[in-house]
């Protein structure tokens, strides 16, 4: 795909000395994903970077949910960059999109209304007796793979190439709508052409997927998701992207928000369940990956330590054609060797219809 | 001796006050940025409402100009201007006893529009692609095919703060019903649609051309904007828009996107005004001394304006206003003169 | 199919999608009445309109849905229409409305 606009977005990704602010939910759905990213930045590229148990959610469910205040949360950013700044960063990256996008919002407000950022530092200071710094660089860490993505390319162990036809792996990538939706320059390639997950399948030899759905939100969205009479049309989003990739065959999805890589996985469950239908190829969902296990696979990380095994849309066929080894008897093996436990039978793993009936039993 | 004016752009607009002057008695120099005579409507392939090729306009003024003998400058970009005369880019003047400002307009660079992929998708062009296409005697798609369902966008890079463009470039909604039908005789048994949110036919004989459009060439009009295009994998273009008229988003696949590029203000506008004391009016365009009484004057004595350097304008209105500022000029020069 | 049960189910596109609606019907009213093509969208009819104005009848956006290929419950719609003829009285663009109001029912009286 040509993507000719993508180098009018730019935007100063540092190079080194992270401070590192984690997802709230990414540890249940993706749980090997951040300490991949540590891993990777650390043990692979040699940097540094600040995992600080100080800090806490940003609150952006809640913000997005309509419990939390603007001024609240402004407070709760305000905290985290001091933390930085107490720290001794300068370089605040981002595990979460939702995250990412508030706190460019939250920069943008302070710099487009002053007096918010003084009632902000003042809140701070009143509550914590802390002081806001604000960093100097704002990245996702998305963009941090992204900046790095010929370093790995050069310890590359697996590239994205099918190793039984020798092609390009064929990846759907998928950007969190708080990326660059909200503010384009904030984005690598902007909102319409974003590069960030692109760039990183292309470097590493896979062949980016560019679908008529491409563009659409995963139906996230907090409160709608959060309300059981919601999730009607949330999952219907979902089902409208999957509908419009499933022809191209895509080999796997790859996205760089939480709740992105959660829903367009767990949802692919849900329909099949329900419906019956069934996106990938052999009776067999479409695998969905994060960056970092993107990253982590070509590395040369093993799966089961990526946490690979939480997915809930198998990825074995994957890593066969990858041809990444793997021990399919460790996958229900916990870090201590000890049995985690295994899912029951699913449609969307086993496309038969009769997994439904033993589940219900 | 003859009074001497200078007359900055070649186009339409330039070409007509040169020929107007140079029969008051003046002795008129036009100087043009491009090789050639012509600007903008050189491109052109035929004209609103009627269907003029647009040469049989155009020809007959860069013919006048030769047989008149008027001094052409071409291949020379105005850099700065006062009523005295003007610099040239090359760093050249040229005296005069006043200058006629008709450097036009731009068009809208529609890659802005990302959203619709030019540039980057096959089959995605805008209305001077369209007109280009048709005096090259050859629409037809990437692969060779024809279409068989076209989309034609109004409104690219025009009522849009989004891309800095407020105003209303005025010609896009009737040439979107020109080519709309031009494409429906090329190709009837395609499927046309206009996707508009105003429909604004404000000329003598648009607002017919309209109606013939949708009775006789049952040319479909939706009213509401497209908010994407993107590829399908057998090639067509999908859209999505509001049906704001029943209230429902529609999509569709295309296999052709025409975006009807707006006009917007020169980005040498401000150095230019800023050479001479002139002013800018709030979408970059000329400011005119007086929208009623005053439209081709600048606020400056001596320095006059012609076409769409003021305002987006037919070539209808740009060949009229001609005339009136060929008159401005002339009541300025016998004033200065006695 | 039934399969397991959530407690919510999968919202079916709202869109009209141009693709998969069948035309023909909308082609051939079109093609027996071309000026309503020409409707503009100003509302005149629905304004006047006797039935509308007291129950949820639309005519423009009926014959706008029918135009797009939209015909659901579109006879049942124009089975509300009085007949009175105030629509086509105020048409600015002169289209027979009380005509199209028939046609409709003639030609979609199945969907």
């Amino acid at each position: 795909m040509r993507r000719s606009s993508w180098q009018d977005y730019q935007k100063e990704i540092a190079d080194d000395k992270y401070y590192y602010a984690r997802s709230c939910i990414r540890q249940n759905f993706f749980p090997g994903s951040e300490k991949a990213f540590l891993d990777i930045i650390r043990n692979d590229l040699g940097r540094d970077v600040k995992d600080d148990p100080l800090h806490t959610s940003c609150t952006g469910i809640g913000y997005h949910a309509d419990v939390v205040p603007f001024e609240t949360i402004m407070t709760v950013v305000a905290r985290q960059f001091a933390l930085m700044g107490e720290a001794g960063y300068e370089n605040f990256i981002s595990s979460c999109i939702t995250s990412f996008g508030i706190y460019t919002e939250i920069l943008n407000t302070w710099e487009e209304f002053p007096e918010t950022e003084e009632r902000t530092r003042e809140y701070l200071y009143k509550a914590t007796g802390r002081e806001l710094v604000k960093p100097r660089t704002l990245a996702h860490t998305s963009d941090i793979v992204f900046h790095f993505r010929d370093s790995i390319a050069g310890k590359m162990r697996r590239p994205l190439i099918n190793v039984y036809t020798g092609r390009p792996l064929r990846v759907v990538e998928h950007i969190g709508c708080h990326y660059a939706k909200i503010f384009p320059k904030s984005g690598i390639g902007g909102s319409e052409f974003p590069y960030v997950l692109a760039g990183m399948i292309e470097s590493w030899g896979g062949e980016v997927v560019d679908y008529p759905e491409r563009r659409h939100c995963c139906g996230f969205g907090f409160r709608n998701y959060l309300v059981q009479a919601n999730r009607g049309y949330s999952i219907a989003n979902s089902q409208k992207k999957l509908e419009s990739m499933a022809p191209y065959r895509p080999d796997f999805i790859v996205a760089n928000c939480p709740g992105c890589a959660m829903f367009l996985d767990k949802w692919q469950y849900a329909i099949a369940e329900m419906e019956g239908t069934i996106y990938g190829a052999d009776g067999h969902g479409i695998p969905v990956l994060t960056y970092e296990e993107m990253a982590g696979l070509v590395l040369g990380y093993d799966p089961w330590q990526l946490g690979m095994q939480m997915h809930q849309v198998d990825v074995e066929p994957l890593l066969d054609k990858m041809g990444v080894e793997y021990d399919p008897a460790a996958k229900y093996l916990g870090q201590d060797g000890k049995y985690i436990g295994k899912p029951e039978r699913t449609v969307v793993n086993d496309g038969c219809q009769g997994s439904i009936y033993d589940m219900k039993r | 001796m003859k009074p001497k004016v200078v007359i900055a752009g070649g186009g339409a607009a330039g070409m007509a006050v040169a020929l107007r002057l140079e029969r008051l008695g003046v002795e008129p120099v036009i100087v043009e940025r491009e090789e050639r005579l012509g600007g903008k409507v050189r491109g052109w392939h035929k004209l609103f409402p009627t269907f003029t090729p647009a040469a049989e306009v155009l020809d007959p003024l860069v013919a006048q100009i030769g047989r008149r003998g008027i001094e052409c400058r071409t291949g020379a970009a105005v850099e700065a201007l006062s009523e005295h005369g003007v610099k040239l880019a090359s760093g050249q003047t040229i005296e005069a006893d006043a200058v006629v400002v008709a450097t036009g307009f731009t068009l809208f660079d529609a890659r802005r529009k990302e959203e619709y992929g030019y540039g980057i998708y096959d089959n995605v062009v805008t209305s001077a692609d369209l007109e280009r296409m048709m005096n090259e005697g050859a629409v037809r798609l990437a692969d060779g095919s024809t279409p068989r369902r076209i989309a034609l966008l109004h409104c690219v890079g025009s009522r849009d703060e989004k891309v800095c463009q407020r105003h209303c470039s005025k010609v896009c909604c009737i040439t979107g019903v020109k080519q709309a039908i031009e494409l429906k005789k090329m190709f009837p048994e395609a499927d046309v649609f206009n996707f508009y949110m105003d429909i604004r036919m404000f000329g003598a004989g648009y607002e017919e051309l309209y109606r013939e459009a949708q009775q006789s060439y049952n040319i479909h009009f939706v009213r509401g904007r497209i908010s994407e295009a993107s590829p399908m994998i057998n090639g067509r273009i999908q859209i999505k828009a509001e049906d704001t008229l029943t209230g429902r988003p529609l999509r569709m696949s295309i296999d052709m996107l025409v975006l009807l590029a707006g006009m917007r203000a020169n980005d040498d506008n401000a150095a230019l005004a800023a050479s001479a004391g002139l002013a800018l009016a709030p979408n970059g365009f000329m400011q005119s001394a007086d929208p009623f009484l005053g439209a081709v004057r600048s606020p400056r004595r001596g320095i006059f304006y012609a076409g769409a350097v003021t305002a987006p304008k037919s070539l209808a209105d740009t060949l009229a206003e001609a005339s009136l500022t060929a008159d401005a000029v002339m009541d300025y020069l016998n004033s200065v003169q006695r | 199919m039934s399969g397991l049960r959530f407690g919510y189910g999968i919202n079916r596109p709202r869109a009209i999608d141009i693709d998969s609606n069948d035309l023909r019907k909308s082609n051939e009213i079109l093609r027996e009445m071309p000026e309503l093509q020409t409707c503009i969208g100003c509302g005149s009819c629905t304004a006047s309109c006797t039935a509308g104005n007291l129950t949820e009848f639309n005519f423009r956006r009926v014959h706008t849905l029918v135009r797009r290929g939209e015909y659901r419950s579109a006879y049942e719609e124009m089975n509300k229409c009085m007949l009175c003829g105030k629509c086509r009285l105020v048409c600015p663009r002169g289209i027979n409305t009380r005509g199209v109001a028939m046609l409709i029912k003639r030609k979609l009286g199945d969907f």
